[in-house]
């Protein structure tokens, strides 16, 4: 039996995750060494594994002997990505490219003997892997283009990012997530929208657009998500991409230690522990930005989160012999997702007042490839008067709603539901651009659906 | 809508009339600029009704087109156009200065300074309303091809002369004002909405009537009712009494006045073209005197400090175009191709970053709006610890703690940035709150101090100095350098065809053309 066969499901075969996702990096790992086109496009659900692909598909062209260039969009996402490499393989050379700003990496990279970082490419010449943002490739001039590269987070790259940085590589292999927040330009760009090389579209949509014939990849299963949680993302952010988690019903496991004292903050709690999904609904009411009351509600579920011992279990390794024992949630495991900076700092500063530290509290654009056991989310329609562009995008949605391993718990106030009734979408269609499905309503009325499943009413 | 700006609104509706958004100019204005009140024809893409053009208040030049239908009629209303117009752009053309730029020498590849010319002045359009400057776009795409007979003899329909030329300046303006902070073609509602809060949605402020009647109500009445007369009064003959300003027309002046009088001159009717001009005047005019009555309450205001500095970026931008007419070169392309697009944008948002942060250096006005939104706080030294850098060299870096009201949205390792008396912006980063003060953050200066042991005199804030910091910085850079167009990558599609390649040619005619 191939690998192709091994996966799909059968009479009397279940779905082996392990294997369709193997069988899938299989052909992507083939396409990327052996293949003649110039590109490999490979979309990634949320937590499918995307950086694991690329630190093996990056160690596969070095061991290979083909030197290459990885490009990522963030500081962050660059030092993460050097410390993978090294943790992988810690004899590999691995240059660290940085802009000549004081901390701009991470300073643990110093740390690694086979970690070169400096802020002239010419200084990292002869290293298997160079690894930067496509900000500092930008400025980086080559004698001779790199042979191969690696595109991390290429749907958060905008075309005109990979313009200033296609000439530095021959051949390169994109990876992404579709459906994660589209990069945006802060001036209008409406006089190029049709146009296959819109600068401010993604990088990934420019590339298809010339390179019709490239192929594309998608991994199949969510490795983050647990199953209560991919098939809801999967349909109403991927419904014509659908995949699967990693894990099935009951392999993982949310439970707190202290029991509910009945308030709807507790209860909430426990039907998310349950369920994977909690609704907090407070009262309908339009509200600023910032609306006190949620923003105390966010704070106070978190801190009851870490107050009543709440423990994860995860699901057993492939070759454990004993259960895998549960382990205390800690503030580290939290993460609180915004759709708005300023609401993020008055949650900042609502759980400073409470005492916790050491929560990841966020918007949306920050938050996206990161991942927790558990997240609260203020809903980013909560207490609104109108539902514009900004807050219907589905990337911000997906976002928010795909970070967790456990459960995912929203503070909204009632009435998003007519609100969204009342503001259907009115985005001028534009000749030439590819409709984008499905659109942030849709896709907002769903996750409300089936939150509405799992709501607490609560009134402060 | 930020925050200030809401509460704006609302005190506009509060007061019944509109409310400052600044407390001073951010745009230039001309001494002289020239305003074009353009009218269209309703349900035909592009063909103009009419207009009253110039810069002499008093004595605008009305042009009419008597049947928009008419293709001739409409080439001899673009060349009118044209004589008006264009002696006005050329006027600036010739008076210039020298200005020092570093250009690449094609020899030896390094930055040598080279003097060239720049334009002392520029021209300034400014039309009614937004859909003005689209129409002003529209205008100059729909002339910029066109062919004159000196250009193709036997072309048929030859364009008059002048026309190409106007298109591509046209153009050129209508690209320009894409440029945040720019000011080469200006509409009147976004420089009154960007200067006063009405009380009304920003949709109903594209009513040039309606806003004016919030910001300058009549006597005796509220910028309610002088707002919701300017847009709705009709007068017994069910035309309204304040007409729209264009370039659309009211539905019920196209029906009731403009048709009959068209089908007057298409009868060939004596005193029917003089007829229509009047009853297009009759639009036209109020429009006009609008946009006038907005330029005055304008001048008013004392211009900003930094909008000289963006006024020379547009006279650099007509220079630069002044060169290109000179020098031959075919009108601008129908289309960007990758590079120049990628160009654009960046350029563009630069403009915006430099535009909100000078906007708010500026005006403390705007600066209240950005403490509010966290993103700048002011306040008072109250002390200064002196500390130094680690290393080989230790360089000055003061901790100065600051009291504050303000919130600002500050986590450590935050850069911060200040204007110094000089000119020069002085940079410092966020420590912690003195004590978990929110009203008391430390911050450690880490530039402005010159480059000796010792800060120079004055680099230093001293207890009690009012500072004022910004989260944001005071002049962003550009983006990075992009390839030129023949270096287009793959991923982009290759270099852009040549001009006059297959690409460019026009859509093959087929049989569905004839349906």
């Amino acid at each position: 039996m191939t690998a192709a066969q091994a996966h799909r499901p059968g009479p009397g075969r279940p779905f082996d995750p392990a294997a369709a996702a193997a069988a899938a990096t299989d052909r992507i790992l083939h396409d990327t060494l052996h293949g003649t086109l110039r590109g490999v496009v490979v979309d990634s659900p949320p937590g499918a594994g995307k950086s694991t692909l690329v630190v093996r598909a990056a160690r596969e062209l070095a061991a290979a002997g083909r030197p290459l260039m990885v490009v990522a969009q963030t500081n962050a996402q660059v030092d993460d990505l050097v410390l993978r490499l090294a943790g992988k393989d810690p004899q590999l050379p691995v240059g660290r490219l940085h802009s000549s700003e004081p901390g701009s990496f991470d300073p643990a990279l110093s740390a690694l003997p086979s970690v070169r970082t400096s802020a002239k490419a010419a200084d990292l010449a002869g290293m298997d892997i160079v690894v930067s943002t496509a900000a500092k490739w930008a400025y980086t001039k080559v004698d001779e283009p790199w042979r191969h590269a690696i595109v991390d987070e290429a749907y958060q790259m905008r075309s005109d990012a990979l313009l200033s940085v296609a000439g530095l590589f021959e051949r390169a292999l994109f990876v992404g997530d579709p459906g994660q927040l589209d990069p945006f330009s802060v001036v209008g760009a409406e006089q190029w929208a049709g146009l296959a090389y819109d600068p401010s579209s993604s990088a990934v949509a420019t590339l298809l657009a010339h390179n019709p014939g490239l192929p594309q990849h998608r991994l199949p299963v969510s490795w983050r998500l647990p199953a209560s949680a991919a098939p809801l993302v999967s349909r109403a952010f991927y419904p014509y991409t659908p995949f699967r988690s990693g894990t099935g019903h009951g392999d993982r496991r949310l439970a707190f230690g202290v029991p509910g004292d009945g308030s709807g903050v507790d209860r909430v709690l426990d039907e998310a522990a349950e369920s994977g999904w909690g609704l907090l609904e407070l009262p309908a009411r339009r509200t600023p930005r910032t609306d006190p009351e949620a923003v105390r509600t966010v704070a106070r579920v978190v801190r009851r989160l870490l107050d009543r011992g709440g423990a994860t279990t995860g699901e057993a390794g492939p070759d454990a012999a004993e259960a895998p024992a549960p382990a205390p949630l800690t503030a580290g495991g939290i993460a609180v997702g915004t759709a708005h900076r300023d609401q993020a700092a008055a949650v900042r500063a609502a759980l400073a007042e409470l005492g916790v530290t050491g929560v990841a509290v966020d918007t949306a654009n920050r938050l996206q490839g990161r991942e927790f056991e558990v997240t609260v989310v203020l809903h980013p329609l909560s207490g609104r008067p109108d539902a514009t562009a900004f807050h219907l995008e589905t990337g911000r949605l997906c976002v928010l709603a795909s970070r967790h391993r456990h459960a995912c718990i929203v503070v909204c106030r009632a009435g998003v539901a007519d609100l969204l009734d009342e503001h259907p979408s009115t985005e001028p269609v534009r000749l030439g651009v590819a409709v984008k499905f499905p659109d942030g309503w849709e896709a907002h009325h769903a996750v409300l659906a089936h939150l509405a499943e799992h709501r607490v009413a609560w009134r402060p | 809508m930020p925050l200030i700006d809401t509460l704006a609104r609302m005190e506009a509706v509060a007061a019944g009339r509109a409310q400052p958004r600044c407390t001073v100019r951010h745009r230039h204005l001309s001494q002289r600029p020239l305003v074009l009140v353009p009218l269209t024809t309703a349900g035909e893409a592009g063909a103009p009704l009419g207009a009253l053009v110039g810069t002499d208040r008093e004595k605008p030049a009305l042009l009419a087109v008597p049947q928009p239908r008419d293709r001739d009629l409409r080439f001899a209303f673009l060349a009118e156009l044209a004589e008006e117009v264009l002696p006005y752009l050329d006027g600036f053309a010739d008076a210039v200065g020298w200005e020092e730029r570093k250009e690449t020498d094609p020899e030896t590849g390094k930055k040598v300074p080279v003097q060239v010319e720049l334009c002392a002045d520029a021209p300034q359009v400014i039309v009614p309303s937004g859909g003005g400057v689209e129409y002003v776009r529209l205008l100059g795409r729909s002339m910029r091809f066109r062919r004159t007979a000196e250009q193709e003899p036997d072309a048929p329909h030859p364009a008059p002369p002048h026309v190409p030329l106007l298109g591509r300046w046209l153009t050129h303006l209508g690209e320009r004002s894409r440029v945040p902070g720019s000011a080469l073609l200006l509409s009147m509602t976004d420089l009154l909405t960007r200067h006063w809060a009405s009380g009304q949605s920003a949709l109903e402020d594209q009513h040039l009537g309606a806003l004016l009647a919030w910001i300058d109500p009549p006597p005796g009445r509220t910028g309610q009712e002088a707002a919701a007369y300017a847009e709705s009064a009709r007068g017994a003959d069910g035309q309204l009494r304040c007409p729209p300003a264009g370039p659309a027309t009211d539905p019920a002046f196209d029906n009731r006045l403009l048709a009959p009088a068209t089908a007057r001159y298409d009868a060939g009717l004596p005193g029917a073209e003089e007829a229509l001009r009047t009853l297009l005047e009759s639009q036209l005019r109020p429009a006009w005197d609008a946009v006038w009555h907005g330029i005055d309450l304008l001048r008013e205001l004392p211009e900003g400090a930094r909008v000289a500095d963006r006024w020379k970026r547009d006279r650099w931008s007509y220079t630069a175009h002044r060169d290109r007419v000179r020098a031959g070169e075919p009108p601008q392309p129908r289309r960007d191709d990758a590079v120049t697009a990628a160009q654009k944008l960046a350029a563009r948002e630069s403009a915006q970053a430099q535009l909100d942060a000078q906007e708010a250096l500026d005006d403390p006005l705007v600066m209240a709006g950005r403490r509010l939104a966290g993103e700048a706080f002011s306040g008072t030294v109250t002390a200064v610890e002196m500390a130094f850098s680690e290393g080989r060299r230790p360089m000055p870096r003061p901790l100065v703690t600051v009291r504050t009201d303000d919130r600002p949205q500050l986590s450590a390792g935050v850069r911060l940035h200040r204007p110094l008396p000089d000119g020069r912006t002085q940079t410092a980063e966020f420590v912690a709150f003195e004590e978990g003060d929110q009203g008391a953050p430390v911050v450690r200066l880490t530039g402005g101090m010159g480059r000796g042991k010792t800060p120079e005199p004055g680099s230093v804030p001293e207890p009690p100095d009012p500072v004022c910091w910004t989260l944001f910085e005071h002049s962003p850079r550009g983006g990075p350098e992009l390839p030129d167009p023949e270096d287009t990558p793959w991923t982009h599609g290759g270099p852009p065809p040549a001009p006059g390649a297959p690409h460019d040619a026009p859509d093959p005619v087929t049989t569905e053309d004839f349906l």
